[in-house]
């Protein structure tokens, strides 16, 4: 029958000639073959030692902002747990209170701040939502770990070491 | 026999299983880091520096398994099996010659520890009993693909050694004698048998790669049609005996083949080495290149595993019966016809 779309092939099956049929040319060629391969180099990276380079705009764990002068540029507005299609991110806000000034940037704040790290799709939304510059994804991957329970990262692993301490 | 004859053999002896064992050992991880290599990874690293302890890793996981025995089996023959196949892989080292004789604190020591005049036979003998190894713990498991696998190596070994007999035969007819020791001996310097013997050499080869059941002629072992193949049922250091005699007659095999066809010890330039060197460490340094050509077999062993896809079935018996056979027997004509008219003129 006629090939509507013309891109039937009708393939041929010769019989094999006598080189083929010695096999070892064939065994021969296929040896340099993977000999070249002893000398290209390997493409295996030795994780824990060495970590493979991510490109610029790679998204990783989340880390909660400090301002220039240390204090938590977080108001706990909740447009990042609003924006998240997830639903990986809760908090409780607080009022601050005048001794705290130097802890947080604005009245309120995060008391609490949790990211469930095995709901996070790392999508970056919460990034975009943020109106104060307070989040942004730009940690090394998330750990493994053992129990569910420990992957709900607070404010202790999310927000950024204090200023005197990165120094 | 005086006392110290026996405690110079008994130590050769206990060397020379060390040795191969040890050899046997690194084989395996030397396969994984050749596989490795030839596919652009690293290969096991972690244990160790650069990997160096994962034989001692994986004997030891092997060992800390867990033993089943299956209630049908045949409980005697289940355990005489791998022990069987161990064992013939490890006698076939005694005949072969690993070096001149040297001169030890004023004794001459022979480095091979029975030069009996039917070397050749003996390593013929035991390479054909290490199917009954196979054979006897697929039959024992009671179950049908070690069986089935079982009769392809029986099969397998029995067609590719009447090939192998028959190559070697056309070698015999040039070295006048069965004795191994005589045969390197004949191969002094560069008269290399595989320069006199290349196709003889070839079948050998192909023969021997058949016997260890080493790709691509590893029907026997098969994940996807038997399930694993004729230890499916072993489990624990019996499963890595089975795996450990592979990688033994690796060994013996390309010790035979460089002792037959490769000059064994001998090397381009040791009639000059020997008077330099003196009589204790030439010999020595001649078993040094004897077992790097040995090395040598066994890489070429792997790179031939990790290039080469396996033979079906029927391919593998047209070309042991239709190809190495009659190729065999027209070698052993040729060479008969070349030295009758040499002898001749």
């Amino acid at each position: 029958m006629e090939s509507l779309s013309n891109k039937k092939k009708v393939l041929e099956q010769k019989p094999l000639s006598f080189m083929e049929r010695m096999y070892l040319p064939a065994i021969a060629k296929g040896m340099g073959i993977t000999i070249s391969h002893l000398f290209k180099k390997e493409a295996t990276i030795r994780y824990p030692e060495v970590e493979r380079e991510f490109s610029t705009n790679f998204r990783g764990m989340h880390s909660l902002k400090r301002d220039e002068n240390g204090k938590e540029r977080c108001t706990a507005c909740g447009l990042c747990a609003l924006s998240c299609p997830a639903e990986a991110i809760t908090m409780i806000a607080a009022e601050r209170k005048p001794e705290e000034k130097d802890l947080y940037r604005e009245e309120k704040y995060a008391a609490t701040y949790e990211i469930n790290m095995l709901r996070c799709i790392f999508c970056g939304l919460c990034e975009e939502a943020c109106p104060k510059e307070a989040i942004y994804l730009d940690g090394p991957i998330v750990p493994a770990d053992y129990l569910r329970k420990d992957f709900i990262y607070g404010k202790d692993k999310l927000v950024e070491a204090p200023l005197e301490m990165k120094k | 026999m005086d006392s110290a004859f026996v405690i110079e053999k008994f130590i050769l002896v206990a060397v020379i299983f060390g040795i191969s064992l040890v050899i046997a050992m690194y084989s395996t991880y030397a396969e994984r880091k050749v596989a490795a290599y030839l596919q652009d990874r690293l290969g096991p690293d972690r244990a160790g520096p650069f990997g160096i302890l994962q034989p001692l890793a994986d004997g030891l996981k092997m060992f800390m398994k867990e033993e089943i025995i299956p209630t049908s089996s045949n409980r005697f023959l289940f355990i005489a099996g791998p022990g069987l196949a161990l064992l013939c892989a490890c006698i076939g080292t005694a005949v072969i010659p690993w070096g001149s004789p040297v001169l030890i604190a004023g004794k001459t020591v022979s480095l091979q520890v029975a030069d009996i005049n039917v070397g050749v036979l003996y390593i013929f003998g035991v390479v054909s009993l290490g199917v009954y190894g196979v054979m006897i713990g697929g039959w024992a498991s009671n179950n049908k693909y070690s069986l089935l696998s079982a009769i392809r190596a029986a099969s397998q070994n029995i067609s590719y050694e009447i090939a192998m007999g028959l190559s070697i035969i056309a070698l015999l007819l040039m070295t006048n004698t069965l004795s191994l020791k005589e045969i390197v001996d004949q191969q002094h310097g560069w008269r290399w048998n595989v320069l006199y013997q290349p196709l003889g050499f070839l079948i050998f080869m192909v023969c021997s790669f058949a016997e260890t059941n080493r790709a691509p002629f590893d029907l026997p072992e098969c994940e996807t049609e038997l399930i694993g193949g004729y230890h499916t049922e072993y489990s624990s250091m019996k499963l890595g005996f089975y795996l450990f005699a592979e990688y033994i007659n690796m060994f013996v095999s390309s010790a035979v083949m460089a002792a037959l066809y490769w000059g064994g010890y001998n090397y381009p330039g040791m009639d000059s080495m020997a008077v330099w060197l003196g009589p204790t460490w030439a010999p020595l340094f001649g078993t040094a290149v004897f077992f790097g050509k040995i090395c040598a077999f066994i890489f070429f062993f792997m790179w031939v595993r990790w290039t080469i896809p396996r033979f079906r079935y029927d391919q593998l018996m047209n070309l042991g019966w239709k190809g190495l056979i009659p190729l065999a027997i027209a070698n052993i004509i040729i060479t008969g016809v070349v030295i009758a008219i040499i002898e001749k003129f």
